[in-house]
């Protein structure tokens, strides 16, 4: 048990969350952070789809992490997330239709997303099982938390809205406050991840970058 | 012994076994849920029906209600004949070769109307939807739409309640017999046929407008259009011709004085 759960072990999981998170320290992912923000719902179903899928690929390449040619590992690492994304899309369009009908094509945009391919590379191919399936949950969780504050701030002042619901009280309508449609555009996501970044930089001094 | 994985024969040798592999395991996948899909597909799009009526699918038991309240016509010679085939879950090939369905229903108040299914093209991909008209095919009761790939949070939100609910009570037929129903940009709508479009969504927008206008012609036929009887045609097509007659003498009229001028 104690082996299990290893200072290395707890570094993988724990270091993509902050001081190595994909997005705000690796800048990987921006495309999906900008397409799926605008509202925090899909945001977040996003986020967990790319963590159960980060982790399994993980599992799997770092199980035959041995046997896999050199030449052509990208081509093996890319089949393999190409079938589980298309599995998985499948058990939702089956079992859970509405929520495959809420996200549409962009669990097939799994597929293409670089934080997968960094980590399959990075990670489990030198590493076992195990400490690839914890770093896998890290970074998707890292990536899902940088999707969530982007959705909730666009969400917040887009449309005033938070899950959809009203939050954004009506006297202040009253009084002259609008909602700002620049923030349901999809260039206000960048702005957004930029200001993240900002704020993970000052916080975490000791990074050299 | 040890494997040399770094060899030609190894290396295709894997990728060959991979692919079989996989192929195997996906083709596996799709036929073991095909069916469990397919009537997911189905109970959606009688969802879609329903929603367009008024009901709210989520908290309906869909399949009962629809075999209830809606009946499948296909409108050909002139007349409704009841639909034999299986449901269908697509009506854009359909509506092209000219086999118009029309769902007869009652509405979640109790009003009889037709459902119309349309299709049309957004921003990334196709869009559909379906319109409930009333009785007198002249307004809107209802409608549902929806989209493939339209940006989540922008050209998405036409698949809103609040979008929607619009339509209900609109007139489709403008003066002059046509569909006038459409979407214009979000806060400019006036006129009783206008819809507010989604903000930051124009070109969704602009096709939810194209695919409602098309659409119902499409069933012109069927609808009637507002006078559309071969008298009123004439006079119509006297009107425009007036119309023309007039702009021609003006521009006429316009250019004899700049060659005075000249």
């Amino acid at each position: 048990m104690s082996k299990l759960f290893s200072d290395e072990n707890k570094a993988a999981f724990t270091n993509p969350l902050n001081v190595n998170n994909p997005v705000a320290v690796q800048v990987l992912g921006i495309c999906s952070a900008l397409a799926v923000t605008s509202q925090l719902k899909p945001a977040i179903v996003m986020g967990l789809s790319v963590t159960v899928i980060t982790a399994f690929s993980n599992v799997i390449i770092s199980l035959l992490r041995k046997t896999i040619p050199n030449r052509i590992r990208i081509i093996v690492q890319l089949v393999v997330v190409a079938a589980l994304v298309t599995i998985v899309s499948q058990l939702l369009k089956a079992y859970v239709y509405d929520v495959s009908v809420q996200l549409s094509v962009y669990v097939g945009l799994i597929i293409t997303n670089c934080i997968l391919m960094g980590r399959l590379e990075a990670f489990a191919m030198q590493n076992g099982p195990w400490p690839s399936f914890l770093d896998g949950i890290g970074n998707g969780l890292g990536y899902a938390a940088i999707l969530i504050i982007v959705g909730f701030f666009r969400e917040l002042f887009g449309f005033g809205t938070l899950f959809g619901y009203n939050v954004i009280p009506q006297f202040m309508y009253d009084a002259g406050y609008q909602n700002n449609g620049m923030m349901v555009m999809p260039a206000m996501s960048l702005i957004i991840v930029g200001c993240v970044i900002w704020a993970h930089r000052a916080y975490n001094k000791e990074e050299v970058k | 012994m040890k494997l040399n994985t770094n060899s030609n024969v190894y290396t295709i040798c894997y990728a060959a076994v991979m692919v079989i592999i996989v192929a195997f395991l996906l083709a596996f996948v799709a036929s073991a849920l095909k069916k469990t899909q397919e009537a997911n597909v189905a109970n959606d799009t009688k969802g879609q029906i329903l929603s367009a009526l008024g009901y709210d699918k989520a908290a309906i038991d869909v399949g009962a209600v629809y075999a209830e309240k809606v009946q499948d016509n296909v409108f050909a010679d002139g007349e409704l004949k009841p639909f034999e085939g299986n449901f269908n879950t697509t009506y854009g090939s359909l509506i092209k070769n000219g086999e118009l369905h029309v769902f007869t229903a009652t509405t979640a108040q109790g009003e009889p109307a037709y459902v119309i299914p349309v299709v049309g093209r957004g921003l990334w991909g196709g869009l559909w939807g379906y319109i409930a008209v009333s009785e007198t095919k002249d307004k809107v009761l209802g409608t549902y739409f929806y989209h493939e790939s339209e940006t989540a949070g922008l050209g998405a939100r036409i698949s809103e309640k609040w979008f929607q609910d619009q339509f209900i009570g609109k007139p489709i037929f403008g003066t002059d017999g046509e569909v006038a129903l459409t979407v214009v940009k979000a806060g400019a709508a006036q006129a009783e046929n206008e819809v507010d479009g989604v903000t930051g969504a124009t070109l969704t927008s602009n096709g939810v407008a194209a695919m409602v206008k098309d659409g119902l012609t499409a069933y012109k036929e069927f609808l009637g259009g507002a006078g559309c009887t071969a008298k009123d045609m004439f006079e119509r097509i006297e009107e425009q011709f007036e119309q023309i007659e007039e702009e021609f003498e003006s521009t006429i009229e316009e250019s004899e004085q700049t060659d005075v001028e000249q």
